[in-house]
């Protein structure tokens, strides 16, 4: 169950309470986030909507530890993520989360296999563990033909694919995509949302997604606003997918 | 090493910057090492110097003489084993450029004082007999191709109108030191002494005795001196160290000279390599970014920079010690013989590769701790 009420009793997967985020930029506070609540299951696969600027990128920020709200809490999984140390938070971040970004992020000097190996480099897996984790991650992507081509030698949905990849070899608790179809032509969001789709489905994948395309988001199984600072539930009517979209 | 393959790819990024960057170390570090050699062949003097010499010469300067008879009064001090003495003969061999130090030596003590000087004794006999004999250091002798028999003519127009000495090559000394001198070549007292003005007869330009123990030498110096002191002749007496300094200074502050353009050398190649490390980290920005945000530690991050630029340093550094390893005996002949004999040693090729090292930890650092310190959601919102 996806709740954004705060008022979940069960164990969420990730909570989220009272989330604020406030930047300031000459002088000038910006709030970003007021008040944020989220509740996500495990299996859950939620999309965040909301006009460009709206915060969406800062929320996922926030969940996948890559930065501090100004208050409130974050717990996934029974930890506390807030209260973190940098250096633990990055290990938490090493064993928890998946990141999929909208512009691939691919080390362009690396094949596709070596970037996709790259998060098992911080484990404790030997090379041919490693190696079979990688082959095993680039066949549920489908490129187990390509994992010796360089991003270079691969088209955007392939590469987005790679970055797929990476993100769930390790297999992390949860996985974060800022726009990941963003950047691709309709037929390669298809394919790359259809993939996405399965990993919830079929591997039990926990998705937490942030798009601006409405038919993107109608994969997902609960859509959620970002308004004025908070989520806000339900389908999103015409309107809001219209004012959404326009982002 | 896990990380290896990441360095190596990050490496090979930019073909053509690594290989002007490894240029840059090699040329520095050829250019570094034939400093240090050139420093080093004026300092060998002094490191190679006996600790238990002392060298007497007149207090007014180096080129004015001392009475011969200066010899057996310092022979009789307490704590002195052995003398002898020179003379500067300041001869030229056919040409100005083939400069090589004559020296005229006294027979009878030359080996007391001198052990390490190594002459074998069937030519060092003859020698003795021989009152127009000469002895050549092997490095001098190697460079002129002389044997020993040969007749060596050596211009001199220090002692009146200029005139043609005649030599006979008895024999060819080794240095047992490493390092020590070979390239002197000695005539003997009694021939020069008898062949020049009146003014000189009889003396000494210089006096070099051994001690029983390098302990004595500050108390036997001042005997010395104070036992001539308000003659005619006074006298300096310091330790063959301390002349052999005094001596290379003649050449002016060589050693400055060398540590300024040394200096210049180091701030150059840091500032190249330290901008080259700063725009290539700079340039991936993201990707370390994306490295963080996948769970790399800031320390790793920092650890990828630095070993990236320490192997761009080790690289080129040691391809300018193999570059100086080939170079150096060329550069040390072509000038022939004006430096004293360059030797590019064991320790000199470490500190070299010390130097680059420090060079690629210091160029690698400040971009490092930029990486290091990058906020991963700032870098990513960048691109
Ligand atoms: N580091 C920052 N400093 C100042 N303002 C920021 C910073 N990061 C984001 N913002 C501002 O916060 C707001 C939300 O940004 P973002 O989360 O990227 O929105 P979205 O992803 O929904 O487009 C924007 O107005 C943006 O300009
Ligand atoms: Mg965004």
């Amino acid at each position: 169950m996806i709740r954004v009420d705060g008022r979940s009793d069960s164990q969420s997967l990730i909570r989220a309470r009272g989330l604020n985020k406030t930047y300031s930029r000459g002088g000038e506070k910006i709030q970003v986030l007021q008040g944020l609540n989220l509740d996500v299951d495990k299996g859950d696969f939620v999309a965040f909507m909301g006009p460009s600027g709206s915060g969406k990128t800062t929320l996922l920020n926030l969940l996948g530890g890559l930065d501090v709200p100004s208050a409130g809490s974050i717990t996934v999984d029974g930890d506390e993520i807030t209260h973190m140390s940098g250096s633990k938070l990055t290990q938490w971040r090493a064993r928890h989360v998946g990141f999929i970004f909208q512009m691939y992020n691919l080390i362009p000097v690396l094949t596709a296999f070596q970037n996709v190996e790259l998060p098992l480099l911080l484990t404790k897996l030997s090379k041919s563990e490693r190696r079979k984790h990688v082959e095993t991650a680039l066949a549920v992507v489908s490129l187990a033909d390509r994992m010796h081509h360089y991003p270079r030698q691969l088209s955007g949905g392939q590469e987005q694919r790679v970055a797929i990849a990476r993100a769930i070899v390790s297999d992390p608790t949860f996985l974060l995509c800022d726009e990941p179809t963003g950047d691709l032509d309709r037929k390669s969001a298809d394919e790359i949302m259809v993939l996405i789709d399965q990993l919830v489905s079929k591997y039990g994948k926990t998705v937490l997604m942030v798009t601006h395309d409405p038919v993107v988001a109608t994969r997902a199984h609960t859509t959620l606003h970002l308004e004025k600072g908070v989520l806000v539930e339900g389908k999103a009517s015409h309107e809001r997918v219209l004012a959404g979209g326009a982002a | 090493m896990k990380f290896w393959r990441l360095i190596f790819a990050n490496l090979f990024r930019k073909k053509v910057r690594l290989i002007l960057t490894i240029g840059s170390f090699a040329i520095a570090l050829l250019l570094f090492t034939f400093l240090a050699v050139v420093k080093s062949a004026f300092s060998r003097g002094v490191e190679v110097a006996g600790a238990d010499r002392l060298v007497v010469v007149n207090r007014i300067g180096l080129i004015q003489v001392m009475p011969i008879s200066y010899g057996e009064r310092i022979a009789g001090i307490p704590g002195v084993k052995s003398v002898t003495h020179n003379h500067w003969f300041g001869g030229v061999y056919q040409d100005e450029k083939n400069f090589f130090p004559q020296i005229v030596i006294d027979v009878e003590n030359q080996r007391q004082v001198y052990p390490e000087f190594i002459v074998p004794d069937d030519q060092w006999n003859t020698f003795l007999k021989d009152r127009q004999g000469a002895v050549v250091g092997a490095r001098t002798a190697q460079r002129f191709g002389w044997k020993v028999g040969d007749r060596i003519p050596i211009k001199n127009s220090l002692y009146g109108p200029t005139k043609t000495w005649e030599f006979n090559l008895d024999g060819i000394f080794h240095n047992e030191r490493p390092g020590g001198d070979e390239s002197a070549f000695w005539l003997q007292w009694k021939y020069f002494d008898e062949n020049v003005p009146g003014v000189l007869k009889s003396t000494a330009g210089w006096y070099v005795l051994r001690l029983n123990s390098p302990d004595d030498a500050v108390r036997v110096a001042k005997t010395i001196d104070d036992t001539f002191a308000n003659s005619s002749f006074e006298t300096k007496t310091e330790t063959e160290s301390a002349f052999a300094a005094g001596f290379a200074k003649q050449f002016g502050n060589i050693e400055f000279l060398i540590l300024t353009i040394g200096s210049v050398v180091f701030f150059t190649l840091l500032l190249v390599t330290g901008n080259t490390m700063a725009i290539s980290v700079r340039e991936r920005t993201a990707e370390l970014a994306v490295l963080k945000a996948i769970g790399f530690t800031d320390r790793s991050i920092l650890f990828l920079v630095l070993a990236e630029s320490l192997v761009i340093a080790f690289v080129g550094g040691l391809l300018g010690l193999i570059l100086a390893s080939g170079a150096i005996p060329g550069i040390g002949a072509a000038l022939n013989g004006l430096l004293p004999a360059l030797i590019l040693s064991k320790s000199m090729l470490a500190l070299g590769l010390v130097f680059a090292l420090f060079v690629g930890a210091a160029s690698g650092l400040l971009p490092g701790i930029g990486a290091m310190r990058m906020r991963v959601v700032n870098a990513l919102r960048r691109v």
